[in-house]
């Protein structure tokens, strides 16, 4: 049989599971559909819940504002899949070609997509992590749980954790009129993500707006009561503070155990393929039927050395996932690789935060545009020479422009002239990325290196 | 009727909020905050909010069975 015989046989009777029923694993069964695929498709999903966005749940839904069941994602098309949710995919046989559910059912395909995502990593003492207060925020089911929680008026919150999310958290409460302290190991929120200078906007941010920060510690230990409420937090400074409410934001883990003795690439830093989304194995010889997006992927990005990027961000998993699903149904001349440029965004304290290319590469900063002092500004980041990201402080209408200078690898320091130049932006600085050998949480982009196997950088560490 | 806005999309031009005042709000001077599951009874505003983004950021499933609107989260390859 030839193989674009094959093709046209699986693109219209064809198998295809999706594991992980998220952002990534819906947008990638609308484009199957798109695609021209008339076969089976199975959604498997562990939480209960159909796809939804999780980014309203640390903002709106914290807020009150919307209902954390009001999150979720509006579908562009119907897909016509069979849905198991609630059900969980234990194993994967990769000749058999079969998933293993918890349920104790399995699932044949022809064709896998992987779309497992994170999840958020717990306090590490799990008998403390048991405390009644205690949370962390991932889910839908965990949002519902920490706002009916924040709307009760909790005497005092602790935030561990000063990423994204746990900034985030702590402007929810801030908004909400709680107290709170935020203990971030670092020297500054943000800084595992954007670094040094930046990272100390983040914290003037926090302290303008009544967050008891505290930077350079450790919670050391959560104390309850005799009830098993949380009450007391211990800081590596010796320092002890009162809460009724701890949110643990100490970042993700990747949900790739299911896969350890299958036989793919992967593992605690994801699962590694190539610019086409398929998965390679432990051998580093890629896999024909088993493709990766969102999350969980790894994947070799060439505007920025070929180095192999894990991207926990929204928009990633849309474009991978739209990418995965036509290189699966499609001939291997007609595939596409996944170029997407990494994008993000955050909401807290009223600024809007924005980011585009990966500024952990970088080594300098410099302020183009704007004012640090006045929490407005635009900065670009180099490295080597190059202009390798930028980020905005609701400046967000600059960064289509420093998108394109990333992307022809403009130099560094920029050679053009900027509206609103200030003194502070006539040289570049030390940008102040932490070591990436010191353990640290947050950041939203993980780099490693030139082949699944190498393991000289990690921007994650395996605890907090 | 749901909707998602692509934030990396937005710009903060803030059409839609003030075409859908009750389903789109400015949170400080440029983040966008929204009601991802409006009332039926928005459904005019978000139809004309959707279509007068200039950045087409925002996708809408108004729950008749009509294909979304907008393009939110279309691959941009670089």
């Amino acid at each position: 049989m030839s193989v674009d015989g094959y093709l046209e046989a699986f693109r219209s009777q064809g198998r295809i599971v999706v594991v992980g029923a998220s952002l990534a694993g819906l947008r990638a069964a609308e484009a199957l559909r798109d695609e021209g695929f008339t076969g089976t498709l199975t959604m498997i999903g562990d939480e209960p819940h159909e796809p939804y966005d999780r980014p309203p749940l640390s903002k709106q839904v914290l807020l009150g504002k919307v209902p954390p069941d009001h999150t979720a994602l509006p579908r562009r098309r119907l897909v016509d899949a069979e849905w198991r949710l609630g059900v969980a995919a234990t194993g994967l046989d990769l000749a058999a070609k079969r998933v293993q559910l918890s349920d104790g059912d399995s699932v044949e395909y022809d064709r896998l997509l992987i779309t497992t995502g994170v999840r958020a990593r717990p306090w590490p003492r799990e008998l403390e992590a048991e405390l009644d207060g205690v949370f962390v925020l991932r889910t839908r089911d965990d949002a519902t749980r920490l706002h009916h929680r924040l709307k009760a008026g909790p005497r005092g919150v602790l935030v561990i954790g000063a990423g994204f999310t746990g900034s985030e958290i702590a402007s929810a409460c801030r908004e909400r009129g709680l107290s709170v302290t935020v203990a971030e190991r670092g020297a500054a929120p943000l800084v595992g993500a954007l670094g040094g200078v930046v990272g100390e906007v983040a914290a003037e941010l926090q302290r303008s707006h009544g967050v008891d920060l505290r930077c350079g510690v450790q919670v050391t230990g959560l104390e309850g009561d005799a009830a098993g409420r949380v009450r007391t937090a211990h800081f590596s400074d010796g320092a002890a503070v009162e809460a009724e409410v701890v949110v643990v934001a100490l970042g993700a883990t990747r949900n790739t155990e299911w896969l350890a003795d299958s036989g793919l690439g992967a593992g605690p830093r994801g699962i590694a393929c190539d610019a086409g989304c398929r998965a390679f194995d432990v051998r580093g010889i890629v896999t024909d039927d088993v493709f990766v997006a969102g999350d969980v992927a790894r994947s070799p990005h060439p505007l920025f050395g070929y180095q192999f990027l894990s991207l926990e961000h929204w928009g990633n998993a849309v474009a991978q996932a739209e990418i995965a699903a036509h290189n699966m149904v499609s001939a291997s001349t007609d595939r596409r690789p996944h170029l997407w440029m990494p994008s993000f965004w955050s909401a807290q304290f009223g600024v809007n935060i924005k980011s585009v290319g990966v500024p952990p590469m970088a080594d300098q900063i410099i302020v183009t545009q704007g004012s640090l002092a006045e929490h407005r500004f635009t900065a670009a980041y180099g490295h080597q020479g190059r202009i390798i990201a930028a980020v905005t402080f609701d400046q967000a209408k600059w960064l289509d422009f420093y998108e394109s200078e990333i992307e022809r690898a403009a130099p560094f320091p920029p050679e053009f002239p900027t509206v609103d130049r200030r003194p502070e932006g006539m040289q570049p600085v030390p940008a102040g990325f932490p070591d990436p050998s010191l353990p640290s949480h947050g950041p939203t982009v993980t780099l490693s290196g030139h082949s699944p196997t190498d393991r000289r950088i990690t921007f994650t560490p395996r605890r907090a | 009727m749901r909707l998602v806005v692509d934030l990396n999309r937005c710009q903060g031009y803030a059409q839609c909020a003030f075409l859908a005042p009750d389903v789109f709000t400015m949170h400080g001077d440029e983040a966008l905050m929204y009601d991802p599951q409006p009332d039926d009874e928005q459904r005019r505003n978000v139809r004309r909010a959707a279509e007068a983004c200039p950045v087409r950021a925002i996708t809408v499933e108004y729950g008749d069975g009509a294909p979304a609107a907008g393009t939110a989260g279309a691959s941009r390859v670089g």
